[in-house]
């Protein structure tokens, strides 16, 4: 990222939502550590890690966006490197527990020896190191991606079509990993973690630097994807969402900047999924299940395609709304009204929250903008202001 | 690149013998036909002639089953996807006005602009004077100067058709294909848009495909008038029109 690249994605709105995030970044892990317990404004524990889960999401949220709102490709199962991110790190905190395990084994974890493996699957390998790990978190993720983008966006898979496709590779993972031969933990996934890079995950310290840590993430997301969509590549994806043919006979390659966005996308996608493993404490199949990535689709609808700013408002609303609604009385109808507020959005908020905003925003700009035409005429004794074209 | 080692043709355009078929219809059949450089040549022809198939092979949207399609006498078109084939120099302006609805008229120059089309071009591109004195120029030329930061869907039809020329000159193709540019405008629109096409036509080889006759007239150029995906005649628009299979075709027998 070049100076000029960041100073031109930076808006108002942009900036403002920068700072927000790292306001809550800063001072919710104060409160929850500076604070003593119980005091008005301090932000318990259990919050912090609720939170961060919700800054997670927001990330996904971001990267859906990316590839929805501003190229057209409706991927349904971003759930997918989502969920491999968060495997790739549930692997290296399942190789941190070491002997303190059940069974005492220093190399398997648990669930290889009750399986009766003699050694370490290949596939484990290196992940016992955090740069590695970290590492797998991007490439496993975009390299799937790639891959598969570049068989369906060389096709000319559009459409409902891709959609279709995305659905099918994540429910085919989901069905992969529920099994036990395939060396993931079956469908109980990893869990029983003990420690990230020395320190334990469910002290309170690291929760707070886990969260922290969320925002910075959000903070780094957003602005690689404000460069992306604020630079000359954001107006071609632009024109690919919107005339798809027309921009090929304008020379342009629409199939290389699809595979471009949707791969950058996915390794955003792996990086929301790997901070969002330590703090739930589990990575299982379910993470792959089909519902999931067509939430995180609701989240953005709901927040505002094409905005960025709204996809990860979006997210933490509907999460929110969530964690309100599936405890107590309302539970057993969270789905019922999960899918009447997408109804609802989809009727009355086409734009979304914030892409409504910016329509009113923009309308009573332009009308103050011609109120002040309108004065300035007037006192220049012109009695009839002409409406600028 | 399928490039052949000696120029077979001194045309810039050149079709020789081309056929298509779409579900056994022959919408091109035995299809031959030679644009010069510089020239500017009218097509004319009932519906369903195969003026919009023809400019499909030429852009590389339609593969012909057979025939040779050769552009400035060296490259094979029917080999080449709509990609290259922009990038070679063709550009089309399309029946329906395409431009990009969501972006200013200005962005939709910036977009044609024949500069670096790659990923890594347009993700690290800055503006820099020479591109912006083209935008400038072309919008000129298209006379939205004043429009160039409005939202390119708010333009009128006629503005819409314009700015589509006017991507062709932000391209700057060696070949134009313009594919009804005067279809809904006006009186004075369609007039403007033949001295637009003359002036366009001083620096660049351009074919327009149009049903305005008067408007055909206007051009004052060669004519090739199609009848079921071949020629039916060839020549000044007084010869063509005066052609007495052409009048058949036209009037029904």
């Amino acid at each position: 990222m070049t100076p000029h690249m960041l100073t031109r994605s930076l808006d108002r709105g942009a900036t403002i939502f920068l700072l927000v995030v790292a306001a809550l970044g800063v001072l919710i892990p104060l409160s929850n550590l500076l604070l003593p317990a119980g005091s008005f404004l301090q932000v318990p524990t259990y919050l912090v890690a609720l939170w961060g889960k919700y800054v997670c999401y927001a990330i996904l949220a971001l990267s859906i966006d990316l590839i929805w709102g501003y190229c057209g490709i409706l991927s349904l199962g971003h759930g997918a490197f989502f969920a491999l991110g968060g495997y790739a790190m549930g692997m290296y905190l399942m190789r941190q527990i070491g002997t303190r395990g059940v069974y005492g084994n220093p190399v398997l974890p648990d669930f290889m020896v009750f399986l009766n493996y003699s050694k370490l699957p290949w596939s484990w390998y290196g992940f016992d190191m955090f740069w590695f790990a970290a590492l797998m978190v991007l490439v496993v993720p975009g390299l799937l991606a790639f891959c598969f983008g570049w068989l369906a966006f060389r096709s000319r898979v559009t459409g409902v079509y891709l959609s279709i496709i995305t659905q099918a590779m994540t429910y085919a993972l989901l069905l992969a990993f529920f099994r036990n031969d395939f060396g993931f933990g079956g469908n109980n996934g990893l869990t029983d973690f003990k420690d990230i890079l020395g320190f334990n995950v469910q002290a309170e310290g690291t929760r707070a630097a886990l969260f922290a840590l969320s925002c910075l993430a959000l903070i780094l997301s957003f602005l690689i994807c404000r460069s992306v969509v604020s630079s000359k590549l954001g107006k071609v994806l632009i024109a690919i969402r919107d005339a798809e043919s027309r921009s090929r006979f304008l020379g342009y390659r629409v199939e290389s900047y699809k595979l471009f966005v949707f791969t950058l996308s996915a390794c955003m996608a792996g990086v929301a999924g790997a901070l969002y493993v330590p703090q739930v404490g589990i990575i299982n199949p379910s993470e792959f299940a089909p519902g999931n990535s067509i939430e995180a689709v609701i989240w953005v609808a709901v927040g505002g395609r094409g905005t960025l700013v709204g996809a990860a408002l979006g997210a933490v609303v509907v999460n929110y709304a969530k964690t309100v609604f599936t405890s107590g009385m309302l539970a057993p109808y969270w789905l019922f009204m999960l899918g009447a507020m997408f109804i609802l959005v989809t009727l009355l908020l086409p734009k979304g929250i914030v892409g409504t905003f910016n329509a009113w925003w923009d309308s009573t700009k332009e009308k103050r903008a011609g109120a002040i035409v309108a004065s300035a005429a007037a006192e220049d004794g012109v009695t009839e202001p002409k409406m600028a074209e | 690149m399928n490039v052949m080692d000696t120029r077979a043709t001194s045309a810039l355009l050149y079709l020789d013998g081309v056929h298509v078929s779409f579900d056994g219809f022959h919408a091109i059949n035995n299809l031959s036909l030679t644009l010069a450089p510089g020239e500017m040549r009218a097509i004319i022809g009932p519906n369903g002639a195969g003026k919009t198939t023809m400019m499909d092979i030429i852009t590389g949207k339609t593969k012909p089953d057979e025939g040779t399609v050769l552009f400035d006498g060296v490259t094979d078109l029917t080999r080449l996807d709509e990609t290259r084939i922009a990038e070679l120099g063709i550009g089309r302006k399309f029946q329906k006005p395409t431009v990009f609805e969501s972006q200013t008229v200005q962005d939709n120059l910036l977009l044609a602009l024949n500069v670096d089309h790659s990923v890594k071009g347009t993700l690290f591109w800055r503006g820099s004077k020479p591109e912006s004195e083209r935008i400038d120029k072309v919008l000129e030329t298209i006379r939205l100067t004043d429009a160039r930061n409005r939202l390119a869907g708010s333009l009128s039809h006629g503005q819409k058709q314009w700015l589509e020329i006017g991507m062709l000159l932000a391209q700057d193709p060696k070949l134009l294909l313009v594919d009804e540019p005067v279809a809904g405008m006006t009186d004075v629109e369609t007039h403007l848009t033949a001295e637009l096409l003359k002036e366009i036509n001083k620096t660049h080889t351009v074919m327009v495909v149009e049903h305005d006759m008067t408007f055909v007239r206007e051009l004052g150029v060669k004519v090739t008038c199609l009848h079921e995906g071949t020629v039916l005649a060839e020549g000044t628009i007084d010869q063509v029109s005066s052609n007495e299979r052409v009048i058949e075709v036209y009037l029904g027998r």
